[in-house]
């Protein structure tokens, strides 16, 4: 499997973001895209997840399921974490599991690896900036998906987080994943790199 | 020139700027000829002089229409090829169409006023030009409202097609709601029982219009083309200065 | 199917529960039609003849307005992009999100319907009328208010601006709900007549809203 993107042009409010980008990351890699603020990474990341459509240019990932879009194969951890807070932990969570569909894991157990199995019933108005990134992060367990976008993932989170995600990160990449992130601060995992905002 | 050539503002700027002159002045013909013929045209026998009143308000009303239908196209090519000189097109199109049916509300109430001995009246069409015509400002309302040009058109463009999509459903359901209440409408008028001495001006006065949309479709066009390079010159000039 | 019955699921539980405001539309709707005998006169003959007709007023205005939200809040907090990006089209997605409003704040404005009947002095006949065009008309207006709930994501404003949108599109459900109601209690057309063209015009609208709609939120999401 190999996420690609070729030639890629990103207008966004009439401005030129970045243009003419290529990148590529196979199965079991990461790429850490890296750059100043207003380079152009999370529009990058939404390129991909289809939420922007490109003024030029195309992303593909070739070798995934035929049938499904690349959307459609993604995860997407952006900054706002989609989460209700009238609904419990565990409601949260299951609702995505249901909605995004595919193979699905348990709850509980999703919960239990991000640390969050003591709350499963509270709501999740009641969590802390970190339990809310744990809890979307529980998102990419519940549901498999090869390719993970993830935007700055690890803001919000302490030490002990940061060592947990990058965990399970590693275990994504072990089972064929591809992960692309956008972050400021390092991983915790070994990633290629795409610069971005060339002049800076 | 194909149309793809068209497609790009720059041609289409210039191309714009040598046909305009032409179409001008042919509508300024135009229209003349036709007010002249519909000064010279027999009163009606039952209506008098008030007839004459048709010859502005028919063509209003058919182009309040028409232009209604060329934002519906512009609309699809906002969505489906996402060109930007369908943005402009629908964008310039939508205050002169609010116009066109103003006058067609205005000419119908003068018109309406003798036989109704009041200057409003719910009747059927008129009701329906009415909520036209609220649907149109409610689309510039729309423009007005977004600052970004291309985020502004894709909603108007939806907003657009849903409208074309509903406006037989609303002109239907007046027409029935209007039975309901009243007996025939006074402004009934069958298309071919008019006689040919209000016929021939009346056809001419409809071209005239056209030709008259026409002209301010495409000067609205070219300013509001300039206008956004004016918007994208000072969107470059603000980043020069950041960096 | 799960996946609709999940987000219909998620999205009554969440308007049910606090700071859902489901139920401030009945709240309006109640309101609207306490205050039209203070502007008419609590004259009970004239209130019996307009009572279907302010019922359908509040109605509409109170479905219309309860749809702002519809899409904004998912919006904010990141969850549409999400629904955009799911294997459930995105239609249907929008479909399951306006039945599952209608079912938390529409139905509510039905069951609403024969106490302010009361306070209307309508008889059951004209009572039962209204609350069964409203059952057919209602669902109509959450569709056709959706479309303007999605130009909200793009618009990024909603409010009265929204409304100045939607409601002339809704004026052809208003009169046949109207004129339904009437002719089941004073004639002189058969009821059939106005209320077969109101399901119509309902069926019309579950196609065009869930389309615009998605249409609105696919070309909106930037």
């Amino acid at each position: 499997m190999r996420l690609r993107g070729r030639q890629i042009d990103c207008v966004r409010g009439g401005r030129a973001v970045f243009s003419g980008l290529d990148f590529e990351a196979a199965s079991s890699h990461a790429l850490a895209v890296v750059g100043p603020n207003g380079s152009g990474k999370t529009s990058l990341l939404r390129l991909i997840a289809g939420l922007l459509v490109p003024a030029g240019g195309s992303v593909a990932l070739e070798g995934g399921a035929d049938e499904l879009t690349l959307p459609e194969q993604t995860h997407y951890l952006g900054h706002r974490d989609a989460l209700k807070p009238a609904l419990s932990v565990l409601e949260n969570l299951s609702f995505w599991r249901d909605f995004l569909g595919g193979d699905a894991s348990d709850p509980h157990e999703c919960l239990a690896k991000v640390g969050l199995a003591h709350a499963t019933h509270l709501p999740a108005a009641y969590l802390s900036a970190g339990q809310r990134r744990r809890l979307s992060i529980a998102r990419l367990l519940a549901v498999r998906r090869p390719v993970w976008l993830l935007d700055e993932p690890t803001s919000a989170l302490d030490a002990a987080g940061q060592d947990l995600f990058a965990g399970l990160m590693q275990g994504h990449l072990a089972r064929g994943g591809i992960i692309v992130a956008a972050t400021h601060a390092p991983l915790g995992i070994e990633a290629g790199e795409l610069r971005m905002g060339g002049s800076a | 020139m194909t149309l793809i050539d068209l497609a790009n503002p720059t041609k289409f700027l210039s191309l714009t700027a040598r046909i305009l002159p032409w179409l001008a002045g042919a509508t300024a013909i135009l229209l003349l000829i036709g007010l002249y013929q519909a000064a010279m045209a027999p009163d009606d026998y039952q209506q008098g002089a008030t007839v004459k009143i048709m010859f502005i308000h028919v063509p209003n009303a058919w182009l309040s229409m028409f232009v209604w239908g060329v934002m519906s196209l512009a609309a699809l090519g906002t969505l489906v090829w996402r060109h930007p000189l369908a943005d402009v097109a629908a964008k310039a199109a939508a205050p002169i169409g609010a116009a066109f049916t103003f006058l067609a509300l205005v000419t119908g109430s003068l018109w309406g006023r003798p036989m109704w001995g009041t200057y409003w009246q719910w009747d059927a069409r008129l009701t329906s030009v009415l909520i036209l015509f609220l649907m149109y400002l409610g689309l510039i309302a729309l423009w007005r409202a977004v600052d970004d040009p291309s985020r502004a058109a894709r909603a108007a463009a939806i907003l657009t097609l849903v409208g074309a999509l509903n406006l037989p459903i609303i002109k239907f359901s007046v027409d029935w709601w209007n039975t309901l209440h009243q007996p025939a409408s006074v402004l009934r008028m069958g298309g071919s029982t008019l006689d040919r001495a209000f016929l021939i001006p009346l056809l001419v006065m409809a071209v005239g219009f056209s030709l008259l949309f026409v002209t301010l479709h495409l000067a609205a066009m070219r300013n509001e083309i300039l206008r956004r390079r004016v918007r994208s010159l000072q969107i470059m000039q603000a980043s020069q200065q950041a960096a | 199917m799960t996946a609709l019955a999940a987000l219909i699921r998620r999205d009554i539980r969440i308007a049910l529960r606090v700071g859902g405001g489901a139920l401030i539309g009945v709240l309006f709707f109640l309101t609207v039609t306490v205050l039209m005998p203070f502007a008419l006169g609590p004259d009970l003959a004239l209130l019996t003849r307009l009572g279907p007709s302010i019922l359908w007023l509040g109605a509409l205005l109170a479905s219309l307005l309860t749809l702002d939200r519809l899409f904004t809040s998912d919006h904010e907090d990141g969850s549409l992009d999400l629904i955009v990006m799911g294997r459930t089209p995105l239609e249907l997605a929008c479909a399951a999100k306006a039945l599952a409003h209608w079912l938390a704040a529409g139905l509510p404005l039905i069951i609403a319907t024969p106490v302010l009947g009361l306070m209307l002095n309508l008889d059951a006949t004209a009572t039962s009328a209204v609350a069964l065009t409203l059952l057919v008309g209602t669902p109509a207006l959450t569709f056709i208010g959706m479309i303007g709930a999605a130009l909200a994501v793009t618009l990024h404003r909603g409010g009265l601006l929204l409304a100045v949108l939607v409601l002339p599109l809704s004026i052809p459900v208003l009169i046949f709900g109207v004129a339904a109601s009437q002719a089941a209690i004073s004639g002189p057309l058969p009821f059939g007549t106005p209320f077969s063209i109101l399901c119509a015009i309902s069926l019309v609208s579950f196609v065009i809203g869930p389309f615009a709609a998605a249409a609105s939120l696919r070309h909106g999401l930037d």
